[in-house]
């Protein structure tokens, strides 16, 4: 079996050794982290057993669609949408930027303060360690922070199919208008990539799988305002990591059944931690596979993490599609208007930000709200300060903190997390 | 009974026990060296007690060494600087390879904290590599700089360029003792800044073996304008509020 997928990774053009490190990195972080945590939920099995297979039987499916006829889609952003690839008969995949790999190299085409998720997509092509990546059909950069904007100019020379949609800045009627814009230029470049036209029936099944996959999890977050809570922080921003890169009806059922677990241990009162253990929401910048830091940090700190404010969590999925449309363009007008209430940072003014962040503090019952920002990401962290006044004004601590995905600081975070978490009790 | 609290710092480490009325008992000091857990042996080894907390960047060591509780230094130096001083709504730390500055509520619970660790400017070891450049004891620095009747302003933020910008003065024919005003203003600057972001108002606790610095003592007043206490034995506070809070977790108060 692993002897095949070498076979696989090797004909992908992947670079064996270099995809052998990154795969025992990850999997010794995986066993450290994830499979030494206490009151797992059962179907969490799920899950690790996609992980162990993240780069063997999902690749191999992808493999095997794309024999098919289907194309693969590769994204860095919550604001492509997957309904339209769908559609069209693409698979969408997010392309998740982790972990650091080949930072000299990388460093030599970019500046060095760059955010971690900018340089590690740059050394996953780099160092050819991504099938996804070697994989995909087209890859989809935006123009969003001026980091990733800048580095899709270079980035499009390394990718021979890099496809770059532009976004608004503010939400205005001319700001709606660009994104209508482009999601219909999208739409034509992937009908032109897979040949199939976007019907209203394929738009409507679109609309309607990827609803159920994003009302899974809203589902599964719901379940973690019980206190206890009956799911670990990390548990829970592993399905929503596993969210972007997973066969979508399959990850809706499997998150659906670990949800129906979750219910009964909602209803006995188990929970992965203690009833009464300090509640933390954790907000900003998104946190892609592998980057377990701060919440490995967090819960065994003595706290558990009760919702993510970000792109790999609320931020990135909640909202429904509305499904009355009937004709194309009509669903076109649906999905705008649910991807126009996305409120990354790179849009001014932003309070719509502010304002989920508190009604996430209130809904999950969190004592606190530690924000993430990943160094040298101007938008997150130039909302940091916003965000901590009004969280103070309102009795929330915040703790900010500014990281990257090394290790070096990780005594340093492990103190201001403790002691966060004494201040909180 | 007696409950003991230990601060395993990056240079020292220090001890405190207290009594049953939470009063301090005793008071050890020894350096951290480079096998932290042997030194800490050595110096339980010399006192009494019956429960102990640790704090410090190796609490952790010890806690797995000795099976004991831990706490973070935020918390103790909270906690110690509150105990002693119950007005206070800031405490700033300047220790030997940190700083802290830390606001209060007003029963002595964490508020919000800043720390300064990943530099050594603004520390107790800036302070020491200057003095060193100046041809100062330790000792004497402050109460040198003290004397000084105006300051020569050191730019530098980052230890190793103030360094060479301290040789570059005295190359010049300076006056020692207005660099070295010049540079306890620069360790003030900054720590006064961290005191004014965390806690913005409000008496402070000066705690850390720089405290016992008369210059930065009487900069730090100047700048805050605030009244800034300085316990007996600032470096002992980690210690001390560590073993106050080894007694009010085991004496039920
Ligand atoms: S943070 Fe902004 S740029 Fe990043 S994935 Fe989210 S929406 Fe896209
Ligand atoms: S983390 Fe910040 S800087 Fe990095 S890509 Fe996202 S928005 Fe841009």
């Amino acid at each position: 079996m692993a002897e095949d997928y070498r076979l696989m990774w090797q004909e992908m053009g992947l670079d064996l050794e270099a995809h052998d490190a990154l795969l025992g990195v990850l999997g010794q972080a995986y066993e450290d982290i994830y499979l030494a945590q206490k009151n797992r939920p059962e179907g969490m099995a799920y899950f690790d057993f996609v992980m162990s297979e993240v780069h063997g039987l999902r690749i191999r499916e992808l493999l095997d669609e794309k024999k098919a006829g289907r194309k693969i889609i590769g994204s860095y952003c919550v604001f492509v949408p997957e309904e339209i690839a769908l559609a069209a008969n693409a698979t969408l995949v997010g392309l998740c930027s982790g972990a650091d790999f080949a930072t000299e190299e990388v460093e030599k085409l970019l500046p060095r303060n760059t955010c971690a998720l900018i340089k590690s997509s740059f050394g996953f092509k780099i160092g050819k360690v991504c099938p996804y990546l070697e994989g995909a059909d087209m890859v989809v950069g935006e123009n969003t922070c001026d980091g990733k904007k800048k580095a899709y100019e270079t980035l499009g020379n390394m990718v021979d199919n890099l496809y770059v949609m532009d976004l608004p800045q503010v939400k205005s009627e001319n700001g709606r208008a660009l994104l209508k814009a482009e999601f219909y230029r999208f739409m034509e470049a992937v009908e032109e990539l897979t040949g199939v036209t976007v019907t209203a029936e394929s738009l409507k099944q679109g609309i309607q799988t990827v609803n159920a996959k994003r009302a899974a999890i809203h589902r599964l977050s719901l379940l973690r305002q019980a206190d206890p809570a009956p799911i670990s922080g990390l548990d829970a921003l592993l399905a929503n990591q596993v969210f972007f890169y997973d066969n979508p009806a399959r990850f809706t059922e499997s998150v659906n059944k670990i949800c129906d677990e979750l219910e009964q241990r909602v209803e006995a009162g188990q929970g992965a931690f203690p009833k009464r253990t300090p509640r933390i929401l954790v907000s900003g910048c998104p946190q892609a596979v592998p980057n377990w830091k701060l919440p490995m940090i967090v819960e065994t700190s003595g706290a558990v993490i009760v919702g993510e404010e970000s792109c790999v969590g609320e931020r990135g999925t909640r909202n429904l599609t509305g499904e009355s449309g009937t004709t194309v363009d009509e669903m076109m007008e649906s999905l705008v208007d649910r991807y126009f209430k996305v409120d990354c940072a790179v849009f001014t003014p932003n309070s719509d930000r502010l304002d989920h962040i508190k009604e996430m503090a209130a809904a999950y019952k969190a004592e606190g709200v530690i924000h993430y920002g990943l160094q040298f990401c101007q938008p997150y962290i130039m909302e940091s300060i916003p965000v901590e006044n009004a969280l103070e004004e309102d009795g929330i601590p915040c703790l900010r903190i500014d990281t990257d995905y090394s290790l070096e600081d990780a005594g340093q975070l492990k103190t201001r997390v403790e002691a966060f978490i004494e201040q909180l009790r | 009974m007696r409950y003991a609290g230990i601060d395993i710092g990056s240079r020292t480490i220090e001890l405190v026990t207290v009594d049953d009325r939470g009063e301090q008992q005793d008071s050890l000091q020894t350096e951290t060296g480079f096998d932290p857990i042997a030194q800490a042996k050595e110096l339980i080894a010399k006192v009494k007690f019956d429960h102990i907390t640790a704090t410090g960047y190796g609490r952790s060591l010890f806690e797995i060494a000795f099976d004991s509780s831990t706490v973070t230094e935020i918390k103790a130096h909270a906690t110690g600087a509150w105990t002693l001083f119950p007005e206070a709504l800031g405490v700033l730390d300047i220790g030997g390879q940190d700083s802290k500055a830390i606001s209060l509520r007003n029963d002595g619970r964490v508020k919000k904290f800043e720390m300064n660790d990943r530099c050594a400017a603004g520390t107790g070891k800036f302070l020491e590599i200057m003095a060193k450049s100046l041809g100062y004891g330790l000792d004497e620095f402050g109460t040198e700089a003290l004397l000084a009747e105006t300051d020569i302003n050191i730019s530098s933020m980052c230890t190793v360029f103030a360094e060479s910008e301290v040789t570059s003065l005295i190359a010049k024919g300076e006056n020692r003792r207005e660099i070295a005003r010049g540079v306890h203003e620069s360790v003030v600057r900054r720590a006064a800044a961290m005191v004014n972001r965390v806690a913005g108002e409000g008496d402070i606790v000066f705690t850390g073996g720089v405290g016992k610095n008369p210059c930065i003592v009487s900069l730090l007043v100047e700048k805050l304008g605030r009244s800034v206490f300085i316990p007996d034995d600032p470096q002992a506070m980690g210690a001390f509020g560590a073993a106050l809070l080894t007694w009010q977790a085991n004496s039920g108060q």
